[in-house]
């Protein structure tokens, strides 16, 4: 497992130099916070309002911006760099339209717990709330998808704020704080005063667990028959993979991980059944129905996972271990709930965890794995998306950082990419953004230079952040690009022909740019593949060459995701479609 | 589902932005407010709201949850689920006119309100208590015709030294 240094060791003689009680600007002090706190790169895009600030960034050879090419691409790749990094992501745009245009990667980051710090500039403390130019209420607008948000109204609070803001972004349940700098505010002159202890009255989240809840948990567990266990992005936040797997080991407990969990938890383990919920696998979907306990580990029970609540693991008594306290009982009636970091829960429960009694439980898992396999139907003729994602697995051995956009092909790598470590996986799950595939990739990849990122998008979601494609060209930033075109918003496609009786509706692609020629008038390699043979080779040359590259592979336009449970059932009443 | 009404008190940082971080919480969530009211606390920068929704138990837990996660909210309190002494006030602009003014003082007297302004045609009732006896006195000076009623929303706290 590699898991990156949490803060950069800064040269002594910068950190020196940096917490100098000098007379500074406001947007020195930022950058000087930033760099402070360990930011390595800063993802942004100027304006009126942040001219001092971009001022401040010229000709300073410690910090690092990277210029993206719309504000969305900014904020999707700094939650690239957070998830694949565990880092705070940080993220600048102006005032107006360059922070409304953050408005969807606050609520994607949001929505997934990924700590951000986004900055945003606004117009002079003197013009707030005159409708002045390029004026925006942006704390106002944010403030339902942010954790915490604050408005700079002098520049010696900007030490502490900043501190404050990466302390409550990346602790407790993680997310998105918003830091909005009045013009006149990033000016000012002030004394810089390096920031001290963070002291907020409010906030001291819930990390070690109460032992007798834990006890309790390890109690049920002895009892039971049937256990399973559903690990969510709480594992891969916290850092919990190997406590997890220890856990896993000790107790015979059969595994199933959520769309944002997995990664968390090997894919080669005897005992991993897969994901679990609308597109989740036979043997997971089945196993909760019939679990006699039920162990949710950072999971939230979205409705993605339960399908109908009621009907929801109906026969299991509910051990839910979460580090935010509103989440248990919020959905499904919790029988024992442990409120907790998911690693210092289970660092408590390891030395005492005793085996389930669940020998004959577990054979009969292995049975329903083997008897229900996910399965497509190959092709000779034409290429099928889940080829595509299984060639990319198997060239890859499960070790690439993995990024993906919205829709179809979003659910066949989770279901055919089998990740072996955590953080190696970044899609948006809660929001459902599409735009966040290929942008999430340029920031996973400067977070961490030295792996092979794969971003993997549909035909659709690609046109909605193409534009980036400079960065990676003129950055040299080497992602290799997938774009899966079945010509449809496929999974849209999907729904319409089981749900709508076919009566395809605004569905269709065409009109869609030459994907080749895009990349390469970016100046991206673009290579096209419209068959096995073609797909293996132009994957082989991607992996080749050094630098970004984008792979179109032309793929079967009526291909569906199964198995599939509709609106309103049960999980366990899943269509297995062609598969079966 | 038991709906009942319930009085939370909320005890703030005094920051901007606060009030419509709770307010917005409540309507985000579909938490539903009766009423809301927000003053300076016995801590200088602290603010202590009184919020009275109505819900079920699941959904009052839900409520109290959500509150502790904004970052400015230090302490959450279910008031109702303890003895708590509840108070509201209401000005009452009501028409009066001199022959009329006896008959609408003895309601006023009835119910320990005052009268705080008299005009040529009306007059302005304070009156202070419980929800219910507010509502009681309302309704019994509806007939001389109100012209226009306004209500402060509960501000509560629990009896005794229980802090
Ligand atoms: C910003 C945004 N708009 C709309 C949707 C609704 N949506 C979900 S999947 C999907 C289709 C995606 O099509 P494509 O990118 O081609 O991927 P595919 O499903 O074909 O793999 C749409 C439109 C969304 N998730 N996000």
């Amino acid at each position: 497992m590699s898991i990156q240094n949490p803060t950069k060791v800064l040269k002594e003689e910068l950190r020196e130099k940096l917490l100098r009680p000098d007379v500074i600007s406001g947007s020195e002090s930022l950058l000087r916070c930033l760099l402070l706190e360990g930011v390595e790169c800063v993802f942004g895009y100027p304006g009126g309002a942040v001219l001092y600030i971009y001022d401040a960034m010229h000709g300073n050879p410690d910090f690092h911006h990277l210029l993206t090419r719309h504000e969305q691409g900014a904020i999707h790749a700094a939650d690239g760099y957070a998830r694949s990094t565990g880092k705070v992501g940080v993220c600048i745009a102006t005032s107006g339209p360059g922070a409304t245009n953050l408005v969807t990667g606050i609520a994607t980051a949001y929505m997934d717990s990924v700590p951000l710090v986004v900055i945003t500039g606004n117009v002079a403390t003197a013009a707030i709330g005159t409708d002045a130019f390029q004026e925006a209420d942006i704390v106002g607008i944010t403030m339902p998808i942010t954790k915490q948000s604050y408005l700079v109204r002098k520049a010696e609070d900007l030490p502490r704020i900043i501190h404050e803001a990466f302390h409550i972004a990346n602790t407790g349940r993680k997310g998105p704080v918003l830091i909005d700098i009045p013009k006149d505010v990033s000016a000012q002159m002030a004394v810089f005063q390096a920031p001290g202890p963070v002291a907020i009255r409010g906030y001291n989240p819930t990390v070690e667990p109460n032992k007798l809840q834990v006890d309790k948990m390890l109690r049920a567990i002895e009892e039971s028959e049937r256990p399973v266990i559903l690990a969510g992005g709480g594992v891969v936040y916290s850092d919990a993979s190997e406590e997890l797997i220890e856990f896993v080991n000790k107790t015979n407990i059969p595994i199933t991980t959520t769309l944002l969990g997995l990664g968390g938890f090997p894919s080669g383990h005897p005992l991993w059944m897969g994901m679990p919920g609308m597109h989740g696998t036979y043997t997971a979907n089945k196993a909760i129905q019939n679990a006699d306990l039920l162990i949710s580990i950072g999971a939230r029970f979205d409705d993605r996972v339960t399908m109908k609540l009621d009907g929801f693991a109906p026969k299991a008594k509910i051990v839910h271990i979460d580090i935010d306290p509103a989440e248990i009982g919020k959905n499904v009636k919790t029988d024992i709930p442990v409120v907790g970091s998911v690693k210092e829960v289970l660092k408590q429960a390891n030395p005492k965890a005793k085996r389930a009694q669940s020998d004959e439980w577990v054979e009969h898992i292995q049975q329903m794995k083997e008897a229900h396999p996910l399965r497509y139907k190959d092709s000779e003729t034409a290429l099928k998306p889940q080829y595509v994602v299984e060639l990319i697995n198997d060239t890859t051995k499960g070790e690439a950082i993995v990024t993906t956009d919205v829709g179809q092909h979003q659910m066949w790598v989770a279901q055919y990419y089998k990740f072996k470590n955590p953080r190696s996986w970044v899609t948006s799950g809660g929001l459902g953004t599409m735009g966040f595939g290929f942008p999430s990739a340029i920031g996973a990849q400067m977070g961490n230079p030295d792996k092979l990122v794969v971003s993997i998008n549909g035909d659709g979601g690609m046109q909605m952040c193409s534009q980036e494609l400079a960065i990676c060209a003129i950055n040299n930033i080497p992602v290799k690009i997938v774009v899966i075109n079945n010509q449809v918003l496929g999974m849209v496609r999907q729904w319409q022909e089981i749900i709508y009786d076919n009566r395809y509706s605004h569905i269709d692609l065409a009109g869609s740019p030459d994907f080749v020629k895009l990349a390469e008038a970016y100046g991206v390699k673009g290579l096209r593949a419209a068959n096995k043979a073609e797909a293996q080779a132009a994957w082989q040359e991607a992996l080749n060459t050094p630098g970004p590259v984008l792979v179109e592979f032309v793929v079967e336009k009526y291909e569906n995701v199964y198995p599939m449970v509709t609106q309103g059932n049960t999980i366990d009443e899943m269509i297995m479609g062609d598969s079966e | 589902m038991n709906m009942t009404k319930h009085t939370i008190s909320v005890l703030v940082n005094n920051q901007p932005g606060v009030l419509q971080r709770v307010a917005g919480l409540f309507g985000r969530r579909g938490f539903n407010i009766d009423s809301i009211t927000v003053g300076e606390s016995e801590e200088q920068g602290l603010s202590r709201m009184v919020i009275v929704t109505t819900g079920d138990e699941n959904t009052l837990e839900q409520v109290q949850k959500q509150l502790y996660k904004i970052i400015d909210v230090i302490k959450v309190v279910d008031l109702s689920s303890n003895p708590m002494v509840a108070r509201e006030l209401a000005l009452i602009k009501v028409n009066a006119e001199p022959a009329m003014r006896p008959e609408i003082l003895g309601v006023v007297d009835t119910f320990r309100a005052a009268v705080v302004d008299i005009g040529p045609h009306s007059l302005i009732v304070q009156a202070v208590g419980s929800s219910d006896k507010i509502d009681a006195i309302t309704e019994l000076l509806k007939p001389y015709g109100i012209r226009e009623l306004t209500r402060t929303g509960v501000t509560a706290m629990i009896r005794g030294s229980q802090k």
